[in-house]
């Protein structure tokens, strides 16, 4: 068998469904809603396994699925080296959000990464500690600081919310999925001009395990031919 | 890859050969206090070292060198000079390459002398190499020393200099400072700012802590940058042109001595370099096949500002370097709070140089 993991619930999961059926390939959840059972029809020897989306990635790593949907935020988020680790299939044009970098609307003088690294400076001489940036996107957001040479700062973890930590003053900036930006411009943020770290959406991937059986990889490939991917 | 064992006799040669030498052996504990790491590499450290909580001792680290509790034991026992050798486990995330070890044992040599810092140079290489002897190994060499002299005479603003020196370290935030600072360019959006009688007008409600006024300090900060000349281009020219430097040491000290015509603030360091080769080449090293790159040793997570070398097999370029060392005199000074002890050593891998016998 071949199983496919895809996000067990809300508009991820119904907008996986869709577009699998529009390549002619059924996928539902059996049983009751709350069951995370689910069948596959339109094609053989294909396992539906429905997971959170924030599981998947690991799941594929570790080979205990072999396809799975899931944003590419979160692959290149949970997976060191992901790319050794994991291949995209397919991007599915849906679920898309910008990881993007947020400081206060205020501060005119910042606009880009240039000046958050120059003021990220100033700041730890005044205050004596390094400028708080809170997300719970550590590794692409330090990859992505470091690739462009920003120091002077600390990440924060922030779950949820993050938008309202600078209020709050437990942050001074932010790094955070968005949209359409509306959320940020409520919470008197902007985006920085090159602050975009990664535009995500929803993916296709294969895990990158070796330890496929011929059955699997025939199934793969015929899956491959139906989806037109 | 030689036993456990096999590695730790290695390590215990190459510890009594340091310690032969005069050397003090000293331990470190392997949990640290991460505060020190953090203040000097910021959140990059936690993508090299592991980092773990103590419920009373707050962030802890698993040591990924021995370098920082080496500086602070002899900040706290205050002789001068010193030698100290150890040999230890030391700790690293590998998140790029799953073939390298995350935990290996590094055998070091530190001295601390500041009368005859040539010398001193010259003693750590020349013991290193001597450690090694008969293996198929090559060096290469650099000075970080040469470079923020140059960066410290440029003709231009204090801030500037400041802002290159904070990131000597960064190569590609230092080249893209270095072209704004050469361009005398600013964007239209940021030109319209600065011209502003009142930048801060449409600035709105402030929140989260820095403030108005770190706003407007900054502005200030920026007006001045835009009213200072732009660096010469000439001057420009003759730091990539010491950047690009990958020659002979004797032919690299004859390029940088021409260079230092035109830029007379890197004499001192050219002669220091000077200095440090002949004291090699009294230690018994011939400097004139020696490598000499100019931007060795120019790579995140360092501390080195002075000499940097390090010794790779010759067979083997997929293998981190057998041997890396350098002087470290700011370091120092930062741990030390203002009191500077200057310093520079060297570690080796045992591991690896069981590995090519």
């Amino acid at each position: 068998m071949l199983k496919l993991g895809v996000p067990s619930k809300g508009r991820l999961m119904e907008k996986t469904f869709d577009w699998f059926g529009a390549r002619g390939v059924g996928l539902r959840k059996s049983g009751s809603d709350r069951e995370y059972a689910g069948a596959v029809e339109g094609i053989e020897g294909v396992e539906l396994v429905l997971l959170s989306a924030g599981e998947i990635p690991r799941e594929l790593a570790a080979g205990n699925i072999h396809l799975g949907v899931t944003g590419s935020d979160l692959v290149r988020e949970k997976l060191a080296n992901w790319d050794a680790r994991v291949t995209e299939l397919a991007p599915m044009g849906f679920g898309g959000a910008d990881l993007i970098i947020a400081v206060p609307q205020a501060w005119v003088d910042v606009a880009t990464l240039d000046d958050l690294d120059a003021a990220a400076a100033a700041f730890r001489r005044t205050h004596g500690f390094r400028m708080r940036i809170a997300t719970k996107y550590h590794r692409l957001v330090r990859e992505f600081l470091r690739d462009n040479g920003v120091a002077d700062y600390q990440l924060v973890d922030s779950q949820g919310a993050t938008e309202g930590t600078v209020k709050n003053e437990t942050a001074e900036a932010i790094a955070d999925i968005t949209s359409t930006g509306e959320t940020l411009r409520a919470n008197g943020l902007k985006v920085l001009d090159d602050g975009l770290i990664h535009a995500s959406q929803a993916t296709l991937f294969r895990g990158r395990r070796k330890d496929w059986t011929d059955a699997q990889r025939q199934t793969l490939k015929a899956l491959q031919m139906v989806l037109g991917v | 890859m030689p036993t456990a064992p096999e590695t730790l006799t290695e390590a215990r040669r190459l510890r009594d050969l340091f310690a032969a030498k005069g050397a003090q052996v000293i331990k470190a504990d392997v949990l640290q206090s991460a505060d020190t790491l953090l203040d000097l590499y910021g959140e990059d450290i936690r993508a090299r070292a592991y980092l773990t909580s103590d419920p009373l001792r707050g962030e802890m680290v698993l040591r990924p060198d021995f370098t920082v509790p080496v500086v602070q034991m002899h900040m706290e026992a205050q002789a001068d000079p010193a030698r100290y050798t150890y040999s230890g486990k030391v700790f690293r995330k590998q998140e790029s390459d799953e073939s390298r070890a995350n935990e290996y044992v590094q055998v070091g040599y530190e001295v601390f002398d500041g009368h005859d810092p040539a010398g001193a140079d010259a003693e750590v290489f020349a013991a290193i190499a001597e450690a090694l002897g008969g293996l198929p190994v090559r060096a290469a060499t650099g000075d970080i020393g040469i470079l923020m002299a140059a960066v410290r005479g440029l003709r231009t603003t204090e801030a500037r200099k400041a802002a290159l020196l904070r990131h000597i370290w960064r190569p590609g935030r230092f080249r893209a400072l270095m072209k704004r600072f050469g361009s005398g360019q600013v964007s239209p959006a940021r030109a319209a700012l600065l011209a502003a009688d009142d930048p801060l007008a449409n600035a709105g409600p402030n929140i989260g802590l820095r403030s108005k006024a770190e706003v407007a300090a900054r502005i200030a900060a920026l007006r001045a940058d835009a009213a200072a000349a732009p660096i010469a281009t000439e001057e420009i020219a003759l730091i990539d042109a010491m950047l690009g430097l990958r020659e002979t040491a004797t032919n690299v000290l004859s390029a940088l001595r021409d260079i230092a015509v035109d830029m007379p603030a890197i004499g001192k360091a050219v002669a220091r370099l000077d200095a440090r080769l002949e004291a090699l080449g009294d230690k018994g090293v011939d400097v004139t096949t020696l490598e000499f790159e100019g931007s060795y040793g120019r790579t995140s997570l360092e501390y080195y500002d002075g000499f940097v070398f390090g010794f790779y097999a010759v067979d083997r370029p997929d293998l981190p370097p057998v041997a890396t060392g350098g002087r470290y005199d700011a370091l120092t000074a930062q741990l030390g709070q203002g009191r500077a002890a200057p310093a520079v050593g060297g570690v080796i891998r045992p591991d690896l140089v069981r590995g090519m016998r």
